[in-house]
């Protein structure tokens, strides 16, 4: 049952430890899509990464969790990512999977649990009310046994928000959780992050709208294949590091 | 017309001799294996895999038959064919697994080729042995095209041993397996070894189409893998169901293929096996309570 229970202050972000990205770079096919990439990430709180298209913000999420190879370090709390996977926690886009598979929103939920009841066994029942819950979070407890085919795109969103939230876990990872929803689902997930910031956890999210960054984040990353700029919004967000990162001018 | 009738319900209610209920339950355990591991290589879209395995058994089969007879031994009895097609079948599996890694290949082109690769080998050396004449290609014929009647007991058995162990393998992991369909990236960022699980349903299908290939022949071993998991899916959305779904769905096919073919005398057993599957899964296209015609929902 510890493992259904709220994590405890000691499993937080501040307590698991920075994360810490040195000399990171990432070549599909020896085109380098992420150069020497080195940013050490607030302690807690909601950070955005922000950049143009092809920037390598989602390549950046997916190297930090192993799923691109790269060069470079990553570390947890001065520990390699792979040892420290039950402090993370990946929403991908929605984009990636094919929602024609039979599953409900249960289902997904209970897979961010996949590892928790060992080789072998089933779910149990504590992880289905535990899931069940989380669906409750974001808004979708009555919808916990349709087909996920059948939800519109803000509420599939919710359904990879809830499964990463199964996830329990110190430092949540977001691709573009924001992309095309609805505002009701943005309200909640909005919700879900003001929660997730108060909890002291850290929250890194590849984040599209350039105009919302200074409401919901105090922290951002400034990417362009490499660190523009980084640290607090106030410091980071400035029109001259945006017009460095997107080569032409912008006002915020 | 009677007398067909009446011996097809003395097959099916096993009153036709020791041998064929063997051959019958044997093919009824393997297809229920087939349809459950066939599910997971249809979600995670490598049904055609095991098309390539099964093509790729033939030079396997035929170079076993070839040394055999220069051995001077008889192919059947030995299991040298199974054997031949078993290796045949890892190698094949394992060429698709590497060459699917290369940048520039990628999975689909790795597949086609190692079917048309390993299919035009086996043409090749079936032509030698065609040229031998060595009067023992029965055995061979069976392994073509698939025979209940000419299948040995061992054979049977065997098949059963192995749709149990694929069916425990399955039931055991059934909860990765389904994680890792939907979502491998997410399944590897939780700490899921997804390319050993991906190996695994790779493995296990191509263990059901290699113990297939008496019953239902090489051409059509993978029809058992590949139609039942997609007449499931007509009938529920939830992963495990279809999974369940499939294995019934690949039992009654292979069970009632090989009551057929055993009751109809020139009709081999792996065509009369995919046509019941084939029936099967027209009328789940139709009627599925998911996603069938009939439901009105795409």
């Amino acid at each position: 049952m510890d493992r259904l229970a709220i994590t405890p202050p000691e499993a937080l972000a501040p307590a698991i430890g920075h994360l810490a990205v040195v000399g990171l770079s990432v070549a599909y096919r020896g085109v380098p899509v992420l150069s020497d990439v080195t940013w050490s990430a607030p302690a807690s709180g909601l950070t955005a990464i922000v950049g143009p298209n092809g920037a390598g913000k989602s390549t950046l999420i997916k190297a930090i969790l192993g799923l691109v190879p790269s060069t470079g370090r990553v570390t947890i709390g001065g520990r390699s990512v792979d040892a420290m996977r039950d402090a993370t926690a990946y929403v991908p886009q929605r984009a990636t999977v094919d929602w024609d598979f039979p599953a409900t929103a249960l289902d997904v939920v209970l897979q961010g649990m996949v590892r928790e009841p060992g080789w072998f066994r089933g779910y149990g029942r504590a992880r289905r009310e535990r899931a069940l819950a989380l669906l409750d979070r974001v808004g979708l407890a009555d919808l916990a046994s349709r087909q996920i085919g059948q939800m519109s795109g803000g509420q599939q969103q919710r359904v990879f928000l809830a499964r990463g939230l199964a996830r329990n876990a110190a430092i949540l990872f977001l691709d573009e959780p924001l992309a095309g929803v609805d505002a009701a689902s943005e309200r909640i997930i909005l919700d879900v992050f003001d929660t997730l910031d108060r909890d002291g956890r850290l929250v890194v999210c590849v984040h599209h709208d350039l105009g919302t960054v200074s409401e919901r984040f105090a922290d951002v990353l400034v990417l362009n294949k490499t660190v523009i700029a980084a640290g607090p919004v106030a410091l980071a967000f400035t029109p001259q590091n945006l017009a460095r990162a997107y080569g032409v001018p912008l006002t915020v | 017309m009677d007398a067909i009738t009446a011996q097809l319900l003395a097959v099916v209610t096993f009153q036709a001799g020791f041998n064929t209920t063997v051959v019958m339950l044997g093919a009824a355990a393997l297809g229920c294996a087939a349809g459950a591991a066939g599910t997971f290589a249809m979600l995670r879209r490598r049904a055609l895999v095991s098309d390539a395995v099964a093509h790729g058994t033939l030079p396997g089969i035929a170079a076993a038959f070839l040394l055999a007879a220069l051995l001077g031994r008889a192919p059947r009895e030995a299991g040298w064919l199974m054997g031949g097609a078993g290796i045949a079948a890892l190698i094949s599996l394992l060429a698709i697994e590497w060459l699917g890694r290369r940048p520039r290949v990628g999975p689909d082109t790795a597949t086609a080729a190692v079917l048309a690769a390993g299919f035009g080998l086996g043409l090749a050396l079936m032509s030698v042995v065609q040229t031998l004449a060595v009067g023992r290609q029965a055995g061979l014929e069976s392994l073509l095209f698939g025979s209940a009647a000419g299948m040995l007991p061992g054979e049977a058995q065997m098949m059963a041993v192995l749709a149990v162990f694929v069916l425990v393998v399955i039931a055991l992991l059934l909860k990765e397996f389904s994680a890792v369909a939907f979502d491998p990236d997410f399944a590897a960022t939780v700490g899921l070894p997804v390319a050993r699980l991906d190996a695994l349903v790779a493995l296990v299908c191509a263990v059901v189409v290699v113990a297939a290939l008496p019953i239902a022949g090489f051409v059509l071993a993978v029809a058992l893998v590949v139609i039942p998991p997609a007449a499931a899916r007509f009938w529920s959305d939830r992963a495990g169901t279809v999974v369940a779904v499939a294995a019934a769905i690949g039992a009654v096919s292979a069970f009632a293929g090989a009551a057929l073919s055993a009751v109809l005398k020139d009709t081999p057993t792996g065509p009369a096996i995919v046509l019941v599957a084939a029936l099967l899964f027209t009328l789940s296209l139709v009627f599925g309570r998911a996603r069938g015609l009939l439901r009105g929902t795409g």
